[in-house]
């Protein structure tokens, strides 16, 4: 059945889309939407690490994205600059070294396409293990810390003064980001990859008015964003992440709807 | 281990430094089981400091604290919940402990909202919201709440009610209680042992003794100082709920 590397690619997302959903949720929560975006632009770097020193791309993002994240916290603690510069300054330096780095490598046909906006012939049975097994234990580990991240994002005094250790679960969620865009970067490339975590999540936000019904819709809209997308893809033959997110934008869009209702029936 | 059961927290010359400026410093308290301690000061004074180091939220940079609490709840002053969080004030009540609903309604009752709880907290009006926050630590049987200007926001009637209710919750759970108030009446009425901070500890001890002290009197001018000792006067005694004098 696997064989098909359309299904290959389907069976990945869907993975992929389940893990992003509950991850996403927080990251809106958070307000981090832009460290998303910063530890995946710094993924390219990761994968061409993995092309020089020949290590598994998904192993290699992982390390550079939660290297990323522990310079962001120490750089905070040592300069004046606000979160948001720092984490520019980040984002476009690691995103730079990657694509000076590709330059060196020209001894290897690069794909950049691929890298940067996601490729689903690339997709391998390998890949599908290690997304639903890498997914399993994200999952498991955020089912653990869930209440302690989830009281930390209400308030973080609160949490730490009710004995919720959040210092301890707030790191632990850098991991599991870096862990997620580690896992997502074939599928969806380094430079779309904050979308799937985002779109899915604010389309939940419009139509949810409880934490775990956000949670829960975050996951369907994105596999149903994942599946409609990659279709789009084989047809029209675009490239797998921006179909995925295109599609997922149009589902926003449509979540709008209620909203809109809702408003016109309040002004009425 | 705790020589006396009764201790909950003790602060032995604690201080926070930030960016090498004191924050405060010198501060020693003892919060007990079944007590009232609370802390009175000017702003800036280090009051929400002082309770963050008896919460274990702040480390202290000198002194050292020993907290023998085993469940502590926490009303903090200014809490502002992202609107991107669809939270119920259900959720809210279960956010660091799985409370059975019977319990957060009957929380919730005390305070008078449980008509709210499956509004969203964002939709709440700050008063509302205050009791929220004071349902949930409640709720949690603590035997330690720290209480950071609970009734901000909240009605007149309500204050005192709610004031009431802290009293009544003290006695009840037989929990040891740290509150920040402005409310120098509640304060010098119904409290064990106030602390008057700016910085440092100005004085400490009891209602009756403060009111007398000339540091207290300078930190809170002449004039309220007078009125609250009247007050204190009028008032060394308690009634019974028909009003008769209690002895």
């Amino acid at each position: 059945m696997f064989d098909d590397f359309f299904i290959r690619a389907l069976v990945a997302g869907v993975g992929i889309a389940i893990v992003a959903g509950p991850l996403g949720c927080l990251v809106i929560w958070r307000r981090l939407s832009y460290f998303g975006d910063t530890l995946s632009h710094s993924a390219l770097l990761g994968v061409t690490l993995a092309y020089s020193f020949s290590l598994n791309i998904a192993f290699s993002v992982f390390v550079i994205s939660a290297v990323v994240a522990l310079l962001l916290v120490s750089l905070q603690k040592r300069t004046k600059l606000a979160g948001d510069s720092l984490l520019g300054l980040l984002a476009h330096s690691t995103l730079a070294i990657g694509l000076v780095l590709i330059g060196f490598l020209s001894y290897i046909r690069f794909d950049l396409m691929g890298l940067l906006f996601g490729d689903i012939l690339a997709v391998t049975t390998a890949d599908i293990g290690l997304v639903w097994i890498g997914g399993s234990i994200i999952l498991i580990i955020l089912y653990f810390i869930w209440k302690s991240l989830f009281s930390a994002t209400v308030n973080y005094d609160l949490s730490a003064a009710e004995g919720m250790r959040p210092e301890v679960s707030n790191f632990i969620f850098t991991l599991l980001l870096a862990g997620v865009i580690a896992l997502s970067i074939k599928m969806i490339g380094a430079l779309l990859i904050t979308g799937l975590l985002l779109i899915p999540a604010a389309i939940a936000r419009n139509i949810s008015n409880s934490p775990k019904q956000m949670i829960v819709i975050a996951i369907l809209s994105g596999i149903l964003s994942v599946v409609v997308g990659l279709f789009a893809s084989l047809e029209i033959n675009t490239s797998s992440g921006p179909s995925i997110i295109v599609v997922a934008l149009l589902l926003f869009i449509i979540s709008l709807v209620p909203l809109e209702i809702k408003g016109q029936l309040q002004k009425r | 281990m705790n020589e006396n059961n009764n201790l909950l927290v003790r602060l032995k010359d604690c201080g926070v430094q930030k960016s090498s400026k004191w924050i405060v410093k010198g501060i020693s308290l003892e919060i007990h089981k079944g007590k009232i301690v609370t802390l009175i000061g000017p702003n800036g004074s280090g009051k929400t400091t002082t309770a963050k180091m008896a919460l274990n939220i702040l480390k202290s940079d000198e002194g050292s604290i020993e907290n023998y609490s085993t469940k502590m709840a926490y009303v903090p002053q200014k809490i502002s919940i992202d609107w991107t969080m669809p939270l119920r004030v259900l959720d809210f009540m279960n956010l660091t402990s799985h409370i059975n609903k019977d319990e957060i309604i009957e929380a919730l009752e005390l305070t008078e909202v449980q008509h709210l709880i499956y509004n969203e907290i964002h939709n709440l009006s700050g008063g509302e919201f205050q009791r929220v926050l004071i349902a949930r630590a409640i709720a949690k049987k603590p035997d330690l709440l720290v209480l950071d200007e609970p009734v901000q926001g909240v009605d007149f009637n309500g204050e005192i009610a709610l004031y009431n209710l802290i009293k009544e919750i003290c006695t009840k759970l037989n929990c040891g209680i740290l509150l920040i108030s402005h409310d120098l009446h509640f304060v010098m009425s119904a409290t064990d042992h106030v602390i008057c901070l700016n910085g440092h500890i100005c004085c400490s001890g009891s209602p009756k003794s403060i009111v007398k002290n000339s540091s207290y009197i300078e930190l809170f001018g002449e004039h309220n100082a007078a009125t609250l000792s009247l007050y204190q006067h009028e008032h060394d005694h308690s009634h019974q709920t028909d009003g008769s004098v209690k002895n």
